[in-house]
């Protein structure tokens, strides 16, 4: 039975798709002309000298500091929940899990809009703060509010791949560590910790990729003083018009992603999804 | 003992962080005010105006129509795509695997102006058709992961066994593989459905004039401030969606009590 044949259809549909595309902003970075005009394009580095400028190696600089700040906050934060959701019973762990996924059901913009009335002037953690005398703080339209925001629309993705690892993991090794005289934090750097770092590592990359690539949460809660990559890509594509340079910066970001996501993987030794993965 | 009510607190400031949003905007869905931040009683107008409003109902109704043709087509095209896959080897395995993470691990922005450029060079119209053949892209990829693991865990002599038997093989494929991944299937089709709902930056991208999701319309609302009424809208899809989950999670409650007794 020649079963294998019907797979080539979506290789089409893939090379039309992902490929072709990726293959078109790739020519668009690489050239300058009217953009509306596939005649007018020639080939030039001129995009790619625009972005060395401080300006614009100063905006990836922010995306990246904030994203990776955001990726720690999300690890610190979601490593103990899920290994406090992995101890439950079967019947609660499930209920958690599952309440860690309903907020997504709701659209993501709104949840991030919803912030701008929680941080605002009349806002209840504005009043909360100087109710305890922390008066004129100012929480929204800053880097902080986006971090926040980064923090809230990606901590589920930090913790559910961790969690699914650590309920995977045999625990007679950690009998066995006990037993063998290890104290508490012992059995949780030696054996625990290492033992969930294909999940730590799924979990940093689905929080770093959106989180260095957002124009959404910036757009929102950082007002016009936040400018991250994301934003800048999409001024180039949806208003300035200049898609060659957009392109470059995507091609830089994507390049930046791979790059780091190789790195990433060289810490990772169990290959094949590991049980890290969330499918 | 001062360690477990510890966990507890913190399980439970995690979870309300997740939530505050949310029940923030239920609450506001029933504000007589306008403007948010700014409480001036309770009333049920937004839910009124909300079947009123000409604009809303017709982005719920490209938001809707959009992600079930996607999330039906993605559906069908990555089965057929993860059974084709399964059955290859060696490099065209690899490559096909690798163009298929592509779109899940490059950021979406990346996607979507990939996408816009494709359509532009294609001369399409940017509108409903665009809109649907981006949501495709992105689901299918989703659909054949979901569905491939299935794949690996099935017995290989089951097909055989049923073509020994006489079975066709699109028969067999039919009576035997099919049933046999359908938890799969249903998974990836679940999720094509609720990631096309909720997307955002592609669909931003790759609509045109005129055609908005909730999202398009949410960010498009988002300077100005948002109506009412989306808070409304989004707290009957959001409560709708949670009542479905309880319906079914009692429901196979109950027939797994079912099965036991039987024993």
């Amino acid at each position: 039975m020649k079963l294998n044949r019907i797979g080539y259809p979506y290789l089409i549909w893939l090379g039309i798709f992902i490929l072709i595309p990726l293959l078109l902003v790739t020519y668009f970075a690489f050239t300058t002309g009217d953009s509306q005009n596939f005649s007018t394009f020639t080939f030039s580095m001129e995009n790619f000298e625009k972005f060395m400028s401080p300006i614009y190696l100063g905006v990836l600089y922010r995306s990246v500091r904030l994203a990776i700040i955001s990726t720690v906050i999300c690890l610190v934060l979601g490593y103990p929940i899920a290994l406090i959701i992995s101890k439950e019973k079967p019947k609660i762990r499930n209920i958690l899990v599952l309440m860690l996924v309903i907020p997504m059901w709701m659209n993501f913009l709104l949840r991030t809009y919803a912030w701008l009335t929680l941080l605002g002037k009349n806002g209840i953690l504005t009043k909360a703060l100087s109710f305890i005398g922390l008066e004129g703080v100012s929480l929204l339209y800053n880097d902080t509010a986006v971090l926040l925001g980064m923090v809230y629309n990606f901590l589920p993705f930090m913790v559910l791949p961790i969690f699914s690892v650590l309920t995977k993991m045999d625990n007679n090794l950690v009998e066995a560590a006990e037993d063998l005289g290890a104290n508490r934090s012992e059995v949780f750097w030696k054996v625990i910790f290492p033992l969930s770092l294909p999940g730590v590592i799924t979990g940093i990359t689905m929080v770093f990729i959106p989180a260095v690539s957002t124009f959404v949460i910036s757009g929102l809660l950082g007002g016009n003083k936040s400018t991250l990559i994301g934003n800048l890509i999409e001024q180039q594509f949806r208003y300035t018009g200049d898609w060659h340079f957009g392109s470059t910066m995507s091609i830089i970001l994507m390049v930046f992603i791979l790059a780091s996501m190789a790195l990433t993987s060289k810490f990772d030794k169990e290959k094949e999804g590991g049980g890290g993965g969330l499918w | 003992m001062v360690n477990k009510n510890l966990k507890r607190l913190y399980t439970f400031l995690i979870f309300a962080f997740l939530y505050a949003p949310i029940i923030i905007l239920i609450i506001y869905s029933f504000n007589d005010s306008r403007f948010r931040g700014d409480w001036s009683g309770f009333t049920l107008r937004w839910y009124v105006e909300l079947f009123k409003d000409r604009e809303v109902i017709r982005v719920l109704y490209y938001t809707f129509a959009i992600a079930i043709t996607s999330s039906i087509i993605s559906t069908v095209l990555g089965t057929v795509a993860a059974i084709g896959i399964h059955g290859m080897r060696g490099f065209t395995k690899k490559s096909i695997l690798n163009l298929n993470y592509l779109p899940v691990l490059n950021p979406d922005i990346v996607t979507a102006v990939a996408l816009m450029a494709l359509f532009r060079m294609a001369r399409l119209q940017f509108g409903f058709i665009t809109l649907l053949l981006a949501h495709i892209t992105f689901s299918v990829p989703y659909v054949v992961l979901s569905i491939l693991p299935k794949l690996k865990q099935m017995n290989v002599h089951l097909a055989e066994a049923a073509m020994d038997l006489g079975a066709t093989p699109m028969y067999a494929l039919r009576k035997v593989v099919i049933p046999e991944i359908m938890p799969g299937i249903i998974t990836g089709g679940l999720l094509a459905f609720t990631l096309s709902i909720d997307d955002f930056v592609i669909s931003f991208f790759t609509t045109g004039h005129g055609i908005s999701n909730l999202s398009i319309y949410i960010y498009s609302m988002a300077r100005k401030g948002i109506n009412p009424t989306i808070n409304a809208l989004s707290t009957l899809m959001f409560i709708s969606l949670v009542a479905l989950l309880l319906i079914i999670n009692n429901r196979s409650e109950k027939s797994k009590k079912i099965i036991q007794e039987r024993r």
